[in-house]
């Protein structure tokens, strides 16, 4: 099969999911939310227009699938005020620009130089061996927190904000500003995770992949459970994800990691919906409690990422965006991120 | 950060691998999947590999295959069924 039989296959493919959705939309009749959550999928939803050839009565909204985005104000504040006490620290790249309520970890690193930027934290491994009291910000979903307890198993500690899909997904449902229709899982936490979780949310379910022909057949999927009245979870996904997910991953982080409470940006706090590093030793939190306990609760600013998150309202509904809010004078972690709703927005156009 | 993309391993030493993304040769920690083999197909996030993907899997992701939806019955659109054909 060569590749221009590809491009034509998947062509095909798109077209006919475009079909079914066409028919289940009028046979569905009244107007239908799907939510997706995972940054990846917003990006390939906005670059391709996706949301633009949908029926008139589907309507698919960004919820909270930015991990940087997603965490609150004040844990922001906290790894910045530790970063400006000079601590070296090391943390993945879209964090750096955040903007804290004072500064951002880009700032601090143009006047302390101790600010890391990683892509992998296997790089960690090797600061450590330059920075022995290195912290690591441990920012992500599932996917990501495996790769913060392989340091946490390489003694070395962690200020940790990561935070599980599951219970966003639960508090959404019970949401009563946004009424949502069914969910499109996010690909990759599903990998570690597994798509059986996801069977006691009570909402039709599609985990999808990361190309606009599996947006489209996870969005047609859902139509046809949503048509049916079926809380079903449908794995569209499956060359990445089974049922029982990575269990490798999963012990380890039951190895280094408890469930807590967790503060979400636009959810506020979430019961067990975060990661807290078990060994005291290691927890950042604990180590620095002084410098953390000093950072005052952040003040309301013009910033409307929350409710973007929530899906309640649009970027383009913010009044910060695009007058006072762009990539280069982000005022919010939504326009920082690479995966935040208005970043992409800004980016496509809208 | 959802990003994961596909990977062929050519060589491993202990827990990292050499693996080849169509071309583009990096070292990758492989210590969160069960036994990998040089020749495996991997899905691999900041850089490491979080799942094997079967040969026919990978190539499925790598390019679309035409996937006949009018052969799938109501029963399989059960949750571990939805395959492509």
């Amino acid at each position: 099969m060569n590749k221009q039989d590809d491009i034509m296959d998947e062509k095909m493919l798109i077209a006919e999911h475009l079909k079914d959705i066409g028919d289940l939309a009028e046979k569905i009749g009244r107007n239908i939310t799907i939510m997706e959550i995972c940054g990846g999928h917003t990006r390939v939803i906005m670059e391709y227009g996706i949301r633009e050839i949908l029926p008139k009565n589907i309507r698919l909204i960004s919820g909270p699938g930015c991990p940087v985005c997603v965490s609150s104000q004040h844990d922001i504040d906290c790894m910045i005020e530790l970063a400006s006490k000079g601590i070296p620290v090391a943390t993945y790249g879209d964090m750096m620009r955040v903007p804290g309520s004072r500064y951002s970890l880009s700032d601090i690193n143009s006047r302390f130089g101790n600010v890391h930027e990683i892509y992998s934290t296997t790089e960690v491994l090797k600061l450590k061996r330059q920075f022995d009291n290195i912290v690591f910000f441990g920012v992500g979903f599932e996917t990501t927190a495996p790769m913060t307890a392989f340091l946490l198993e390489n003694g070395i500690a962690v200020y940790s904000v990561h935070k599980l899909v599951p219970p966003a997904l639960i508090a959404l449902t019970a949401a009563d500003d946004v009424h949502i229709d069914g969910f499109i899982d996010p690909g990759h936490v599903s990998t570690i995770i597994g798509s059986k979780v996801y069977k006691e949310i009570r909402i039709p379910q599609a985990i999808a992949g990361f190309n606009p022909e599996r947006i489209l057949r996870a969005i047609r999927v859902l139509l046809e459970l949503i048509l049916e009245n079926k809380d079903k979870v449908i794995n569209a996904y499956p060359e990445a994800v089974n049922e029982e997910g990575n269990r490798t991953a999963q012990k380890l982080l039951d190895k280094h990691f408890h469930v807590a409470d967790s503060e979400w940006r636009g959810l506020g706090i979430l019961p067990m919906s975060g990661l807290e590093v078990n060994d005291d030793r290691l927890n950042a939190k604990i180590l620095y409690k002084d410098i953390v306990d000093s950072v005052p609760i952040p003040k309301k600013s013009g910033c409307r990422c929350g409710d973007v998150l929530k899906g309640t309202i649009e970027p383009i509904e913010c009044p910060l965006y695009r007058k006072v809010c762009t990539p280069e004078n982000p005022q919010g972690a939504c326009m920082v991120s690479e995966e935040g709703s208005c970043a992409i927005s800004y980016h496509y156009g809208k | 950060m959802c990003y994961a993309i596909p990977a062929k391993i050519l060589k491993i030493e202990d827990d990292t691998a050499e693996v080849d993304y169509g071309g583009v040769f990096k070292k990758v920690n492989v210590s969160l999947i069960d036994e990998p083999r040089a020749g495996d197909y991997v899905l691999i996030h900041a850089g490491f590999a979080i799942e094997k993907l079967d040969r026919k899997s990978a190539q499925e992701s790598l390019e679309i295959i035409r996937n006949d939806l009018s052969q799938f019955s109501e029963e399989d659109f059960e949750l571990e069924n939805y395959r492509d054909s």
